[in-house]
């Protein structure tokens, strides 16, 4: 795919001889702008990761591992991520056991099994615009059927109602990445299954799968990462919006997560974010510098491993 | 299999549904509570029973534009270079920063529009503006879809035939009048697709603007960028922020989806518009 217009040898050996010595004023000039656009993202980038560390560093210096493992405080000089980041792995491991599976399953039918249908096209449009919906709306939705009308099952602002409202909100961008990665394993590889007597869940189990998983994986790995960074549909489905929260006394695991009041990583900075004290400005860029920290490494080694079989 | 399979495709229906259901319901029953007058009133403030949607609607267009004037030149800039400029090597390298960008929260956005962008950059240019401002919300907004403007319109851009290229080389033009003049109009369906598609993305962003556009409790009209004011997103956040303390006048709570609705059917306009568009340039190759 990378074989295109890119190194033009012929024509650059033409332009060369055609135009002798003579410098190209304007068109030096349109690559520099164009690779200047690209440049100001690249400065974006690293500004706002300076500018983190700079205002965050402090709270490393002073506290270090002890601003990851405390608790939310009202007391900025006290305050920690540990309900945070406990929050938002729980939320991620709902997503993964809900919107995977389903994710994938709905793309394996979109691709393998449905044929052309005026029903097929419909769900596959819809699967489109859904990925288009802002996320903010999807927390209405969490709000009015898994807080309130589900509130049976779910026991209202709780763990189970953020996860499933993430859930549900990547679910579309899912199962296009995994229709992505079905359309691209050649047609003959089914051909070929088929031709030696496997019938198509044979051939979707021993062929299709293995062949597809890697691009699969990534893209699951990327949309995954972008729910562990997601706000805003939180701020409806029920995460703790103030300064401190404790769970009850006492309570196991099972209880924190089915019954018990709930932030994450990123409605916590959202909180802080919004105070005006000098002393949470630190901690709240401590906070993205953790946040990003996740994310980066997760996001980077996806790519690496990605590029790595897009060249195989 | 082929049944569980089925289902999993129709999940995604029954969720389309939920959502318009959920939204039209609690949007009816806030019609039904208010007077009609209400939504026509001095600026937006929920709790003392102003619903003007004039004010939220043209706060999120100006957000929406500020974006797209920032968005727009370092997306297409950034997707012309990958795409006519850029060597096989240099696209492995350079690419991944738009892949970073977009992979940064908006919540991690709005925070560097509020604590950066606004003192280094806005007050730099208009001093005396105050910390919470539009102006700053949209540069962040702008930033944080760039790397969606780039990918899609450089996918339109490599899309375009290699023969193009080579009739445009042979009949003598030069690279940029080649990437400019012949690649860049041969994508172009492409490419608006590409900018509605931010469009909508800018119109639904919550995060960046609920930290860095202000007026939590409510705004007048601000014609002035430079002034905080609330959006529709801006407006449905601190409607959930404040939801478990004050009830305020009735349909307060509810209004939030009535907002949502109106927000859904602007994203969903504009994303089946821009669907449309990608559709003619996948056709006509």
């Amino acid at each position: 795919m990378t074989t295109r217009a890119a190194t033009p040898t012929t024509t650059d050996l033409v332009e060369r001889a055609l135009r002798g010595k003579r410098i190209d004023v304007f068109g030096t000039f349109v690559s520099v702008a164009l690779l200047l656009s690209l440049l100001v993202s690249l400065g974006i980038l690293v500004t706002l990761l300076a500018d983190m560390i700079a205002k965050g560093w402090s709270v490393f210096a002073d506290r270090g591992l002890d601003f990851v493992t405390s608790p939310l405080s009202p007391d900025p000089a006290k305050a920690g991520l540990s309900q945070g980041i406990f929050g938002s792995v729980v939320l991620t491991v709902f997503v993964v056991i809900v919107a995977f599976p389903l994710g994938i399953g709905a793309a394996i039918y979109l691709e393998e099994y449905a044929s052309d249908t005026k029903v097929t096209r419909f769900i596959v449009a819809n699967i489109r615009n859904l990925a288009g919906v802002p996320s903010i709306v999807y927390g209405l939705l969490g709000l009015s059927i898994f807080v309130k009308l589900l509130s049976g099952v779910t026991n209202g602002r709780t763990l189970v109602s953020g996860g499933l409202t993430l859930a549900v909100l990547v679910l579309p961008i899912m199962v296009i990445t995994a229709s992505e990665a079905l359309r691209a394993v050649p047609q003959a590889l089914r051909q070929a299954a088929f031709g030696v007597g496997a019938t198509r869940w044979e051939m979707i189990r021993h062929q299709l799968l293995p062949v597809a998983a890697p691009a699969m994986l990534t893209g699951s790995v990327l949309t995954i990462a972008r729910a562990f960074g997601e706000s805003a549909p939180l701020l409806l489905a029920g995460a703790i919006l103030s300064n401190f929260f404790a769970p009850p006394a006492g309570t196991g695991l099972l209880t924190q997560i089915t019954d018990a009041d709930y932030t994450a990583l990123p409605i916590v900075i959202f909180n802080w974010s919004r105070q005006p004290q000098k002393e949470f400005v630190a901690i709240t860029a401590a906070a993205i510098v953790v946040l990003l920290v996740l994310l980066l490494t997760v996001n980077a080694a996806t790519i690496i491993l990605r590029d790595r079989f897009e060249r195989k | 299999m082929r049944r569980l399979f089925l289902a999993a495709a129709v999940f995604s229906v029954v969720v389309s549904v939920a959502i318009v259901l959920s939204l039209f319901g609690e949007a009816m029953r806030f019609l039904g509570a208010i007077d009609l007058s209400q939504l026509w009133a001095d600026g937006w403030f929920p709790r003392r029973g102003r619903f003007d949607m004039r004010t939220i609607v043209w706060h999120t267009v100006l957000v929406s534009l500020i974006a797209m004037v920032v968005a727009t030149p370092l997306g297409l800039g950034a997707a012309t270079y990958l795409s006519e400029y850029a060597k096989p090597r240099a696209r492995r390298l350079l690419k991944p920063i738009l892949e970073i960008l977009a992979g940064i929260p908006s919540v991690v956005l709005g925070f560097f529009a509020l604590r950066f962008i606004t003192p280094e950059l806005v007050q730099r240019i208009w001093p005396g503006v105050q910390q919470s401002n539009l102006m700053a919300a949209g540069i962040g907004v702008g930033i944080l879809i760039v790397p969606l403007v780039a990918s899609v319109s450089e996918d339109a851009m490599r899309a375009v035939p290699r023969s193009l290229r080579e009739a445009s080389y042979g009949l003598g033009a030069k690279k940029w009048h080649t990437s400019l003049r012949v690649v860049f109009p041969a994508a172009l369906s492409g490419i608006t697709a590409s900018l509605i598609l931010g469009l909508s993305r800018a119109i639904g962003e919550t995060m960046v603007v609920a930290i860095a556009a202000g007026a939590t409790g409510g705004s007048l009209l601000q014609v002035n960028p430079l002034h905080g004011g609330q959006t529709m997103t801006g407006a449905i956040a601190s409607l959930a922020i404040g939801s478990d303390q004050v009830a305020g006048e009735a349909g307060t709570f509810n209004s939030l989806f009535f907002v949502g609705l109106a927000l859904f059917a602007m994203t969903l306009l504009l994303n089946v518009v821009s669907e449309r568009f990608v559709r003619r340039f996948r056709q006509r190759y």
